[in-house]
């Protein structure tokens, strides 16, 4: 009878199709709005992401890596004394201008490292060597610079040169890096440098990045640093999740992304739900002509439950299959944002199964209620 | 239950009533009625629209509750069935030939039949293989992977029949059969069933309007306005109908 029941549902063609669009949109809008929203949550966190460190410390009012309270340079020594600590180094990062040769500007994130460990350098180098950053007027531009300026028909190699505040930067290398929220290029330089390059200001350390002894435990090293006045330590996860709740939180993304995966449940639960309805509604006479030929409710229910998943796991395989051509698209060109982990295929996946559940009941019910007796008009 | 033969009771109806709505819309269907139907015989339930026909049709297989009296089909009391029990008495027991047919039309004729085996508890193999016998029975053989859509009104009814008689039902309940099909194509079926159909172990009751029938029935129920107003049998209805 099961067999029957999908050769039913799949004999009515026009109707399948229109189920499995439905269900196919309601999932391709949850799973790739959730993943552009993921994708953008993730890129908040780039500066964690791209300074790999253990253990980064900043003004105690700081919530977030993107937020910078300036601090003494003096800090950079207390915490270097806090037992447990292996090493400490400064770390300078902020929003500059760098001006053109055509005069134009473009905004940069630049990065001071510690000259002389050059702490927190990129992880992978597409031209050149991280070690001649120590070279005069130095900089590392990242994959976005090269593309940012090329749109401003400035074709930037090792060698170019460009201007941060009236000062001279030499591009001596090509790294990768993760984008960043506003997709400003990363621009590294060493720490001293920054600070020539950067406004004058009271204060010009950021933060302080630490690597904790071998024997000493993250948590202990966190817990002491803590106690420091005016400084707040946090593991680099954990910095990184802070960012990404903070945006969470202090921003409009979420509702508006909310809307958008809510709006793919109304479509799925208006589409399928009306339709698999009207599916129902017009086989009653065959369903109520089974009902008295001896098919009691409960072969009914396996029926139409089955129906009722069969669209749904079809919708669902054409939804996340064309969420996932989507990201293989985009991640090819590094935007928009993307990133689809398994919790939100889990989640889109009970979503259709409620949905499923719910239209499958609707029609349940209206087979329950039908009289056997309409099979003799 | 009791070992049935040609002249056992096999549906008895006592003080039958049945209404629909209520207030001032109520409306009295069946208002006692008493009725009879035997093994072996090919009964026919006569009346005008609206007379309670097909109501007291629908309240002898089971489809369709009554408000008082008593209905037994083979000596069980339908009326103290549970709905889940009465499903199963239905299925393994009744046979249906409705009017507009009701196959599944993305069904083979094939798959059609096969349903009450099916729900019986019969495999795949074996309904299909009982049912393409059944189809061959009612002439239709080279029609097992034809669906609903391809066949003519004739040979839907045909399959209709094959489906309704390929569980062996004890009761066969046929409504209007010849009521979408032409004089001819009804004649025939008729012939069908009462070829098929008609053994000493099996009821056929018959509703239908249609008078050039009335020479197939062993007896005439005839019915007006809720109530039994006259049972006809062999020379009556020859005198009368023919």
């Amino acid at each position: 009878m099961l067999r029957l029941a999908l050769k039913m549902l799949f004999g009515d063609r026009a109707k399948y199709a229109m189920l499995v669009c439905g269900l196919s949109f309601c999932a391709l809008l949850m799973t790739q709005q959730s993943s552009v929203f993921c994708g953008l949550l993730l890129w908040s966190t780039a500066t964690v992401r791209n300074i790999q460190v253990p253990i980064w410390v900043a003004d105690e009012k700081v919530e977030q890596v993107n937020e910078v309270v300036p601090l003494r340079d003096v800090e950079v020594q207390r915490v270097r004394s806090v037992p447990g600590v292996d090493w400490a180094v400064p770390l300078f990062w902020n929003i500059l201008q760098a001006r053109l040769p055509d005069g134009t500007f473009q905004a940069i994130q630049l990065t001071g490292l510690d000259s002389a460990t050059l702490v927190g350098r990129p992880v992978k180098m597409q031209a050149g060597r991280i070690e001649d950053l120590r070279l005069p007027n130095a900089v590392i531009v990242d994959q976005v610079a090269i593309k940012k300026f090329a749109r401003k028909g400035i074709a930037l190699r090792v060698g170019s040169t460009f201007e941060i505040n009236d000062k001279e930067a030499r591009v001596v290398g090509i790294c990768e890096t993760y984008r960043s929220f506003l997709g400003q290029p990363y621009v590294f330089t060493t720490y001293s440098r920054a600070l020539e390059y950067s406004p004058p200001q009271r204060k010009k350390l950021c933060f302080v990045l630490v690597q904790p002894r071998a024997d000493t435990p993250l948590a202990t090293v966190l817990e002491r640093i803590n106690q420091l006045r005016g400084l707040r330590a946090f593991a680099a996860d954990d910095f990184a999740w802070k960012t990404i709740v903070w945006y969470f939180v202090n921003t409009g993304i979420p509702i508006s992304f909310g809307i958008v995966v809510l709006l793919g449940v109304v479509v799925g639960v208006a589409i399928a739900g009306q339709t698999f309805y009207l599916f129902i509604h017009e086989n009653l006479r065959f369903m109520a002509a089974l009902k008295a030929m001896g098919a009691g409710m409960g072969m009914l229910a396996r029926m139409v439950f089955l129906q009722a998943f069969t669209v749904g796991f079809t919708g669902y395989g054409f939804g996340v299959g064309l969420t996932a051509l989507f990201g293989n698209a985009v991640l090819t060109r590094g935007e928009p944002p993307f990133y689809m982990p398994w919790q939100i295929l889990v989640f889109t996946g009970v979503v259709i199964v409620l949905i499923c559940c719910l239209s499958a009941l609707v029609g349940l019910v209206k087979i329950a209620r039908a009289e056997v007796a309409i099979v003799f008009k | 239950m009791s070992e049935l033969n040609n002249g056992a009771l096999a549906v008895q109806t006592r003080s039958l009533v049945k209404t629909f709505g209520g207030g001032e819309n109520l409306v009295q269907a069946l208002k006692g009625v008493d009725f009879e139907a035997r093994c072996g015989e090919l009964l026919m339930i006569v009346g005008p629209s609206g007379c309670g026909k097909t109501t007291l049709l629908s309240v002898i297989c089971g489809t369709l509750q009554f408000d008082s009296g008593s209905v037994e089909v083979f000596g069980r009391d339908l009326g103290a069935m549970r709905p889940a029990e009465l499903t199963a008495f239905r299925g393994q027991n009744v046979g249906f030939v409705f009017q507009q047919f009701n196959l599944i039309p993305t069904w083979t004729s094939l798959e059609n039949v096969s349903v009450p085996l099916l729900l019986n508890g019969a495999s795949r193999a074996r309904a299909e293989a009982v049912a393409g016998k059944m189809l061959e029975a009612v002439g239709i053989g080279e029609k097992l992977h034809a669906y609903p859509s391809q066949l003519s009104g004739g040979q839907q009814q045909r399959v209709a029949i094959a489906r309704a008689l390929v569980h062996e039902p004890r009761l066969l309940i046929c409504d209007e059969p010849t009521a979408a099909l032409d004089a001819g194509s009804g004649r025939k079926v008729l012939e069908l069933i009462k070829a098929t159909a008609c053994r000493p172990d099996r009821c056929v009751i018959v509703v239908t309007h249609d008078s050039r029938i009335f020479p197939f029935a062993d007896r005439i129920t005839e019915m007006e306005d809720g109530t039994v107003r006259a049972v006809r049998d062999g020379e009556e209805i020859q005198k009368m109908y023919v």
